[in-house]
């Protein structure tokens, strides 16, 4: 449980940051961006990362924080997973965040665990990354050449892979407010109370003057390489007057729901092959709806 | 008392019982006394053996095998030794001259196969993880980084991953002599006659997983050599063991050898053991001449810590049509893995006695063959053996009570031995001296609210609510306190199962006890102050423990199979006594009365009948200054005693588990759990309390979140604690005990032992609860650990196998008789067919049960 031997780099600033990762890639070398680090310490003490320096971005304060900006909330990369759930600017505006966020690992991880680690790590058994897909996050990244937006439906580009280019560096992220209407929910299903998600499914759910579901937005952990929407369910639901199963025992939500894994390649691994995981995504997902729908 | 609890040191609810026992002011005995050791432990300021740093010190590491099987063709390490920092690079081949071969202390039969077990391998590795090189260095960082820098050729051979398949004619071979290393047989009764013409046969097969003992100090080594002697740092459950078997086989002469264990952080059976690690550091200390460290990753650990379990048990129960049991047969295939270690073969033996559980019966069959694979060896784990008996019996006593419709407490009513009937000796020939079954299911039965549950179960059915509630009942027994040394004698082990104790008067009237026993989480200085402080009648605060260093209590037979109270207290009670006899005699010569006269009482000795009198303390300073001693009375009141037990003791108790199972996701979720559990008298309820805490969790791992899992090429996947899942806190629900006191005859402080019972007992409570739960769907067993994903494919294959099955109302419709994957045994007649084969098929024995009845091994 020792790492090979690394380079550490602390910049001063995030254009230092950005210089250092710039030269080092264009130099060959393989660096590591260095957040809260619960990821990427264990990938390095067990040997399955071999990177030749770590820039540690943890003295940044510029990076730290979250922000009221009118139409979204801006959550700086560094800031940690307790800050995170405890603030009351993502608990008001953008509880979705906050009620993943507070099922992330366990009370010490989440005191170092950061937000932009957790969506730059890429992980689909993240929480984070299907909140960010649901709810059409923004991701601002910068480098040498400037900053530049990515949304979300285009950061999560394969297992562990981020959309960062060589010399960038993930700023913050920008989670836009639904507005009222919306109801939430985040389900999580695992083994231990400090596991990975066997399956998680982060829902966004608005109802109509009639009741009926005009928009849902349901984002899958563990699902496949990357988070993935859920967008069969999505469309099914749309329309979908929630009410206790109809007198000819149909129940359309459940209905909907069950296409929830619909175009979705979930992995096989020691908690659940891929068969029981489409089953649980399904279940999990009308569970969330229902809950989010309150 | 209810405060220290309320002060959070013990979740959960206070032992019922505690008001029963309260002790008068002055008795220590069966006091809640918080823990004396635990502000050093729990801050870790203290002497954990990776604290330790000598002067000089180097550091080792090792290079283990990637593969499961392999031949070694070549071994360079001439690369490492250039590395900076390195001082050793050595290769198995390097060693072979003198590092001999870890010992197996428990042959268990006459032509058992004993493989020759190198501490690094030479020429073959035989399980993943195995050390095939190591280096030292000046710092561990640079010992791990120079292993890089070693090249090993490995010839890929054929892992042997099943113990079935192992058996097979013509199966690839883990050591020459072939993979089976021994089979142990015994018996009692007819039990031909118990199944003739039984009217009901209940053949199920269980498979007792494999695990990985994770105690929270993970293995750690220093060696130290003076030129002469060697001091060996080990954080090991069993220094005094551990010298001896070192000195049989390093050529270390014993009395040049120091064990020390230092404060150790749990152990449950896994430092039981004379590790590869600790012999390569003593040879690695001699041949360098400088003090080395060795401490394990907790991946090195899960891959080389010794396993636990590993059982594919066959039990059958034949009964009458009104529950009585007539006989029980069992047959065991036990994983040895690729070596056999300190205690590995008779791990399954410890169970051998246990199988008939607490119910008579006319006859007993065992029979257990020990495989060699090509896996970590097993060996003991908390309750060693004991644990898959008692999941054996109790889970197929529940199919029992299903197949005739009878309340799985009412079953065992029929069976058990009654409180009227002790001492009893049963049919593997154990006489059970005490114990009071009745009373501890009916207080459990009580406190877990049974017919309220039984009546929202039936609610829950009825309304096919998605979440079912599952009811498991486990009534337990365990042979511990080990152990007679003249029954560990007839079971062919090497040693014996006494335990010493010393007690010091120090001049200034302070107490010095030292104890064989080894502690390593269990607060043996607490218990044992206590048992002293009411002994000797001097405060608790004035009692110091000493153990663990052999030339502090140089005699000792360490801790396990919760034999330290049962043993080794009383053994400080002995001696304790003897003092006060040197105490009573010199305060009769002091005041000039008989020691008839001499009566003593809360620390004094009087004369009787008067004022005068002299206190402890004053004795132990007279004795000191020798003034005026008795003629030949030698200036001391220190003693020594050692105590062998006659018989083991038989904890015994009840567990009640209510679990709620998502039939949607095959979640189980442990709504309540009751634990009444007699474990004699008590000396400390808070450290009781503590124990059947952690003995449920672990038990409840075992139920539900442990597995080590092997891949096809046999290697070790769970090696990190995300994929070895053991439950916290957060998992599991607040247990409710209570206690029953019906004191042991076989020693003079009625103590029975408590280290195991809670492991032994939860597991089949948990499982019993979650196939109740499932039964109404045709859900017969499920394999441990009974995760969300096998709870979700036991329910599809049922479905499939008797499609549109649904929760019944009222009774529980039957089941169906028999276990598909072993299709040859143990149908009622006319039983339906069974279902589909399971996802995960057991491999089941290939030969049908052997009925021998004499023994050609056995305990008496």
């Amino acid at each position: 449980m020792i790492p090979a031997p690394f380079d550490y780099v602390r910049p001063a600033s995030v254009e230092d940051a950005c210089r250092v990762l710039a030269d080092a890639e264009a130099a060959g070398d393989e660096v590591k961006v260095l957040a809260g680090g619960q990821s990427l310490l264990p990938l390095l003490r067990l040997r399955l990362a071999y990177p030749s320096a770590l820039v540690d971005l943890g003295r940044l304060p510029e990076l730290r924080g979250v922000a009221d900006r009118g139409d979204h909330v801006y959550i700086g990369a560094l800031t940690t997973h307790d800050e995170v759930m405890r603030s009351g600017v993502v608990r008001e505006h953008v509880p979705l965040v906050a009620l993943a966020t507070a099922t992330v690992a366990d009370p010490a991880v989440r005191h170092r665990g950061t937000f932009g680690g957790s969506m730059a790590h890429a992980d689909p058994a993240g929480d984070l990354p299907a909140v960010a897909l649901a709810l059409d996050c923004v991701f601002v990244v910068r480098s040498s050449d400037g900053e530049r937006e990515i949304p979300a439906a285009e950061f999560f580009v394969d297992y562990l892979e981020p959309a960062l280019g060589p010399g960038e560096v993930l700023l913050g992220v920008r989670v836009p407010k639904l507005g009222s209407g919306w109801g939430f929910h985040y389900e999580k299903f695992h083994r231990t109370a400090q596991a990975w998600a066997t399956v998680g499914v982060a829902v966004a759910v608005r109802r109509g003057d009639g009741g009926a579901i005009e928009e849902a937005r349901i984002g899958l952990t563990n699902m496949g390489p990357t988070p993935v929407r859920a967008r069969v369910a999505e469309a099914a639901l749309r329309g979908v007057a929630p009410s206790p199963a109809g007198s000819n025992g149909s129940d359309p939500l459940r209905e909907a729901c069950a296409q929830a894994d619909a175009g979705t390649s979930p992995p096989a691994d020691l908690h659940a092959r891929p068969d029981y995981r489409r089953h649980l995504a399904r279940v999990l997902t009308r569970r969330a709806v229902g809950a989010a729908l309150g | 008392m209810t405060e220290e609890l309320d002060a959070g040191l013990v979740a959960g609810r206070i032992a019922e019982s505690d008001q029963m026992s309260e002790p008068s002011a002055e008795r220590e005995m069966g006091r809640a006394r918080r823990r004396k050791e635990d502000a050093r432990l729990v801050t870790g300021r203290t002497m954990w053996t990776d604290n330790i740093q000598l002067p000089g010190m180097l550091y080792v590491a090792f290079l283990r095998s990637p593969m499961a099987h392999a031949r070694i063709t070549g071994v360079n390490v001439s690369a490492a030794r250039s590395r900076p920092g390195v001082v050793a690079a050595y290769s198995g081949r390097d060693l072979a001259g003198e590092q001999g071969s870890l010992p197996c202390a428990w042959p268990v039969t006459e032509d058992i196969v004993i493989p020759d077990h190198p501490p690094m391998a030479v020429d073959e590795v035989r399980y993943p993880g195995e050390a095939v090189a190591c280096v030292v260095a000046t710092d561990r960082y640079r010992a791990a980084d120079a292993l890089e820098a070693i090249a090993v050729d490995y010839e890929p051979l054929d892992p042997v991953l099943d113990m079935t398949e192992a058996l097979a004619e013509g199966a690839p071979k883990v050591h020459e002599a072939g993979n089976r290393a021994f089979t142990w047989k015994f018996a009692g009764g007819d039990i031909d006659a118990a199944f003739r013409d039984a009217p009901v046969v209940i053949d199920r097969t269980y498979v007792q997983q494999r695990l990985i003992p994770t105690a929270m100090e993970p293995r750690a080594v220093v060696a130290t050599t003076d030129g002469d002697g060697f001091t060996l740092y080990s954080a090991t459950q069993i220094p005094h063991v551990l010298r001896v078997m070192l000195a049989m086989t390093t050529g270390i002469p014993e009395h040049k050898l120091r064990v020390v264990a230092p404060d150790v952080g749990g152990g449950f059976g896994s430092k039981l053991q004379v590790t590869a690690e600790e012999v390569l550091a003593l040879l690695l200390a001699r041949r360098l001449g400088r003090p080395v460290k060795w401490t394990e990753s907790r991946s090195e650990g899960n891959l080389t810590v010794h396993h636990g379990r590993d059982q594919l048990q066959r039990i059958a129960v034949a009964a009458d049509r009104d529950g009585r049991i007539r006989g029980v047969r069992v047959e065991l295939l036990a994983d040895m893995g690729a070596y056999l270690m300190l205690v590995t073969p008779g791990v399954p033996l410890l169970g051998a006695f246990m199988y008939n559980g607490i119910y008579k019966m006319d006859a007993y069959d065992f029979t257990c063959t020990g495989v060699f694979t090509t896996k970590m060896p097993t060996d003991a784990y908390r309750g060693a053996g004991r644990p898959e008996a008692t999941f054996a019996i109790e889970r197929a006593v529940d199919e029992l009570a299903h197949e005739l419709g009878i309340d799985p407490v009412e079953v065992r009513r029929r069976n058990w031995i009654t409180r009227e009937e002790f001492p009893y000796t049963t049919i593997a020939g154990l006489t059970y001296d005490s114990g009071d079954y009745e009373a501890a299911t009916e207080k459990a039965l009580a406190m877990f609210g049974y017919d309220e549950l039984r009546a929202e179960q039936a609610d829950r059915r009825e309304r096919r609510d998605p979440v079912q509630l599952g009811i498991g009942v486990s009534t337990y027994t365990e042979m511990c306190g080990l152990a007679p040394s003249r029954v560990l004698g007839s079971l062919s082990y090497g040693a014996g199962g006494w335990e010493h104790a010393a007690v010091r008067l120090l001049p200034t009237g302070k107490v010095e006890v030292v104890t064989g026993t080894s502690p390593h989480g269990q607060g043996h200085e607490t218990a044992w102050s206590q048992i002293a402080a009411d002994a000797l009648g001097v405060p608790f605060e004035d009692v110091s423990v000493l153990h663990g260093d052999t030339s502090v209590a140089h005699r000792g037979m360490d801790t396990y199979g919760s034999r330290s109270l049962v043993v080794g207290g009383v053994a400080v009670l002995a001696a304790c006594e003897k003092v006060k006899e040197r105490a009573r005699e010199l305060a009769a010569h002091l005041m000039e009365a008989s020691a008839d006269d001499v009566e003593f009482d809360g620390g004094r000795f009087r004369v009787r009948g008067t004022d005068e009198g002299r206190t402890i303390q004053e004795l132990a300073l007279a004795a000191f200054a020798a003034h005026d001693l008795p003629g030949g009375f030698e200036p001391r009141l220190d003693a020594e005693a050692t105590f062998d037990p006659d018989n083991f003791s038989f904890p015994h108790g009840t567990h009640l588990c209510a679990v709620e199972v998502d039939t949607e996701t095959g979640r189980c979720a442990i709504r309540s759990y009751v634990a009444v559990d007699d474990v004699g008298s008590v000396v400390n309820p808070l450290i009781v309390e503590g124990q059947v805490h952690g003995g449920i969790a672990q038990g409840v791992g075992q139920a539900l979140f442990e597995e080590a899992v092997h891949d096809a090429d046999g290697n070790l996947v769970t090696t990190t604690m995300a994929d070895y899942l053991i439950p916290s806190a957060a998992d599991l629900p607040e247990f409710t005990t209570g206690r029953t006191e019906t004191p042991a005859t076989s020693n003079p402080l009625g103590v029975k032992g408590v280290g195991e019972a809670g492991t032994i007992a939860s597991t089949p409570a948990v499982v019993n609860a979650i196939t109740d739960a499932l039964r109404p769907y045709g859900v017969r067993d499920v394999r441990m650990p009974c995760t969300p994903e096998r709870i979700w494919r036991a329910l599809a294959e049922a479905e499939a196998a008797v499609p549109g099955q649904a929760p019944a109302t009222g009774p529980a419709p039957a089941a169906v008789p028999g276990f598909a994957p072993v299709p040859t045994h143990g149908s009622t007649p006319g039983a339906a067919p069974p279902p589909a084969p399971a996802s995960e098929p057991i491999r089941g024995f290939v030969a049908p049960a052997t009925s021998e009845s004499a023994p050609e091994g056995g305990a008496r």
